[in-house]
């Protein structure tokens, strides 16, 4: 049989409809394209996308069972390692991961190894999944702090071998940046919902609406009784520019941006009782995947143009691929080299942003160009929303409220990367709050280390 | 869920609520806030801790009902439960150096200042208070105040009750006849702590004031609640409640308060109008 050498195109929406509602764009494969696709699989002895991929999912083999029609066994096999397959099916960023080391991308379209995943999971959303039984107890209580993608993942690994894990998260809801940050029509919420009802068939317990830090500390946990606490507390920390006029009405952190609209369901106002400004004209500052959902978000809002704005060229973006190309669909206005040096206001609201114009200099310590103001380059355009994505840092609260735990000069925790162990004893952490702002899967590698070398402390204890 | 222990009307539009929160009321300290959510669709409010037991495991609350989610929250009754209460959140207030403490609280804010001033009362620290009201009916928890402090003094926008006039006049007034404070705590409309502010600062006493900005998370996440304080940018939910009011931008902070007000009109419209 000849290989295809192109991937089997996924459906989409039409970018001219989805950019006025929150619908999920990507519409997933049906059973047959699934097939077909996984039959593209060559089945290498020793295959590379395995180890392309921070959780280690069997690729191969759940390709295979695939490929065969079998795609209950493809999820067993899937969620040996990954217990999110549904999220990482849509988020992860394959193009950089599993599937840049597949060897079909080498002539042509690697497998679409994401989407296979993701339909793998989606084929059970709307049916009986066989349960996962819990393990037998093994008497030994864990704690996990943090209810996003790396405490979930440490909490299901833990689960399986027979720990009594709790899950402490901050808001009212699980899920962390899955549920605040990630917009619907990315990542539909009853996704996620879904996936973490899964894991309290694991036997997991989940208190929400506990902050670590605040409502408890670290070291009342184990006072509780419990042995070991895994910290996957995130990057909440909104990074402003410190530019002239943030603090006008109508700046927003993207953070807080999303987090209105996705957790609190903005888009619904005043069905759903909290607000968000619908902007005219929006401007988001930042070039990474959090500056893409914003725009788009704030494009289904109603605005009337939606800028990008980011001080290096569109090859230095750090977001995927998929998120810029979706974008420029959607009618999202891109103003690469410009950075805003001070925002305008009128009677205390945002009116204008004024921006330089930037050009690139030599690489610097991230092995990017660096972008050079270019002097008496300032313009005006005209704005009534501005929207900073430019990053955030480590929470401080757990910092803060636990003493002995070491964290670095920007605040993330300091552990042994192997293990995830931090300076404090039976304390591990992992995800962002370790790294900064980095992807789900990275976060969810983490958990999974911290999960094992947990298991490997307490059942030599 | 958080059950609602004990409900009372303290004046028009001001309810009092006893929740049951054990966890939160371990932790609760003087300052401290919790945020709210009453139901699924309902926004996140915070709401400044008004009293606590740690052995009984209750926290209460006391609100004005101003917009839709406290209108809601007002709406619940003894027996029944708020979906979301989480705190307690923010830092809590600086009281062990000061000795000698005027505090000043408008409308509402006589809520979060009963903590402040009854544990300053245990610490055995001399506090004078002023409560200002709209009128006779908005002056709140009167009796357990003036229990706690020294001298109790208050003042009515309309004169019925206590002096006629604003809380300025009445610590102008103990000024200038000789009274000396060490410290003053204000809490109460943005309006009012600046303009106490305003005076103190001409009396030269050091002023703490409590920001109630608009938030969302209340632990650092969001950035909504930014307030300016002697030029620097700080979060109320994580650098506060509590900042030194003579630095504090109020002019910005109620400018910023004034961010959703087209939509909490909207909002209200919808519902008259029938469509909720």
């Amino acid at each position: 049989m000849a290989l295809k050498l192109e991937k089997t195109p996924m459906r989409e929406l039409d970018p001219q409809e989805r950019r006025h509602h929150f619908k999920e764009v990507a519409l997933g494969y049906t059973l047959e394209e699934a097939i077909q696709e996984a039959k593209r699989c060559i089945q290498c002895k020793k295959p590379m996308c395995v180890t392309g991929c921070p959780v280690n999912v069997q690729i191969p083999q759940f390709i295979n069972a695939l490929a065969q029609g079998d795609v209950e066994e493809a999820l067993k096999i899937i969620k040996e390692t990954n217990n999110l397959p549904a999220v990482c099916g849509r988020v992860c960023p394959q193009e950089e991961q599993c599937e840049k080391k597949c060897v079909l991308g080498r002539k042509g379209d690697s497998v679409a190894i994401g989407r296979l995943e993701r339909f793998a999971a989606d084929y059970f959303m709307d049916r009986e999944e066989p349960a996962e039984r819990p393990a037998s107890p093994n008497g030994k209580r864990v704690a996990i702090v943090g209810g996003g993608p790396a405490g979930l993942t440490a909490a299901a690994d833990l689960a399986k071998l027979g720990y009594d894990v709790t899950v402490f998260e901050a808001f009212h809801e699980l899920g962390g940046v899955l549920v605040y940050g990630i917009p619907e029509f990315r990542l539909p919420k009853a996704v996620v919902k879904k996936e973490v009802e899964k894991l309290k068939d694991l036997g997991v317990t989940f208190r929400t609406n506990v902050v670590v830090g605040k409502t408890i500390l670290i070291d009342e946990l184990f006072e509780y009784g419990y042995e070991a606490v895994f910290v996957g507390s995130g990057a909440g920390l909104p990074k402003f520019m410190n530019i002239p006029g943030e603090n006008l009405n109508g700046v927003y952190s993207a953070n807080e941006y999303l987090t209105r609209i996705n957790l609190m369901k903005a888009y619904d106002f005043p069905q759903s009782h909290t607000p968000v400004k619908k902007g005219r004209k929006v401007f988001v500052v930042g070039g990474g995947n959090v500056a893409m959902d914003a725009a788009r978000s704030a494009l289904r809002l109603g605005a009337d143009e939606v800028h990008i704005v980011y001080r290096r060229s569109e090859q230095e973006m750090p977001a995927r691929l998929e998120e810029v190309h979706h974008a420029r669909e959607e009618g999202i206005i891109f103003d690469v080299l410009t950075n805003p040096v001070e925002i305008i206001g009128e009677e205390g609201w945002v009116k204008g942003i004024k921006c330089i114009r930037m050009e690139l200099g030599q690489p610097d310590s991230s092995g990017r160009r660096r972008p050079i103001p270019v002097p008496g380059s300032e313009f005006i355009m005209e704005a009534d929303i501005v929207i900073m994505a430019i990053g955030t840092s480590p929470n401080p609260l757990i910092k803060n409220s636990t003493p002995g735990l070491e964290t670095t000069s920007w605040g993330g925790i300091v552990v042994d990367e192997e293990t995830g162990a931090t300076s404090k004893e039976g304390v591990y952490a992992g995800g962002d709050a370790v790294t900064g702002a980095a992807t789900v899967i990275l976060a969810m590698g983490a958990g999974k280390r911290a999960a094992k070398a947990i298991h490997e402390k307490l059942s030599n204890q | 869920m958080y059950k609602i222990l004990e409900k009372k009307a303290l004046a028009p539009a001001i309810k009092f609520m006893k929740v049951d929160a054990p966890l939160v009321a371990r932790k609760a300290m003087p300052g401290q806030f919790i945020i709210l959510r009453v139901m699924e669709e309902g926004e996140r409010i915070p709401l400044t801790i008004a009293d606590s037991d740690q052995h009984e495991g209750w926290v209460s609350i006391i609100f004005q009902e101003v917009g839709e989610t406290t209108r809601d929250l007002g709406r619940l009754e003894e027996g029944e439960f708020i979906l979301d209460f989480v705190g307690p959140l923010g830092k809590a207030s600086d009281l062990d150096e000061l000795d000698n403490v005027l505090c000043i609280g408008g409308g509402v804010g006589i809520a979060p200042l009963h903590p402040q001033i009854k544990y300053l009362h245990e610490k055995g620290k001399q506090v004078d208070v002023i409560i200002g009201a709209r009128s006779k009916d908005y002056v709140i928890l009167e009796d357990q105040i003036r229990g706690m402090c020294n001298n109790l003094y208050v003042a009515t926008d309309d004169g019925s009750y206590g002096h006629k006039g604003f809380v300025t006049d009445v610590l102008k007034q103990l000024i200038e006849s000789g009274k000396k404070y060490d410290h003053v705590i204000a809490i109460g409309p943005l309006v009012m702590m600046k303009m106490v502010c305003r005076l103190t600062k001409e009396y030269g006493i050091p002023t703490t004031v409590s920001m109630n900005p608009i938030m969302v998370d209340g632990t650092g996440m969001c950035g909504g609640c930014r307030v300016t304080v002697g030029g620097q940018v700080r979060y109320a939910c994580v650098d506060g409640p509590d900042f030194d009011g003579h630095l504090v931008d109020f002019d910005e902070a109620l400018r910023r308060s004034q961010m959703y007000k087209e939509e909490e009109r909207q909002e209200h419209d919808c519902k008259i109008g029938g469509r909720i």
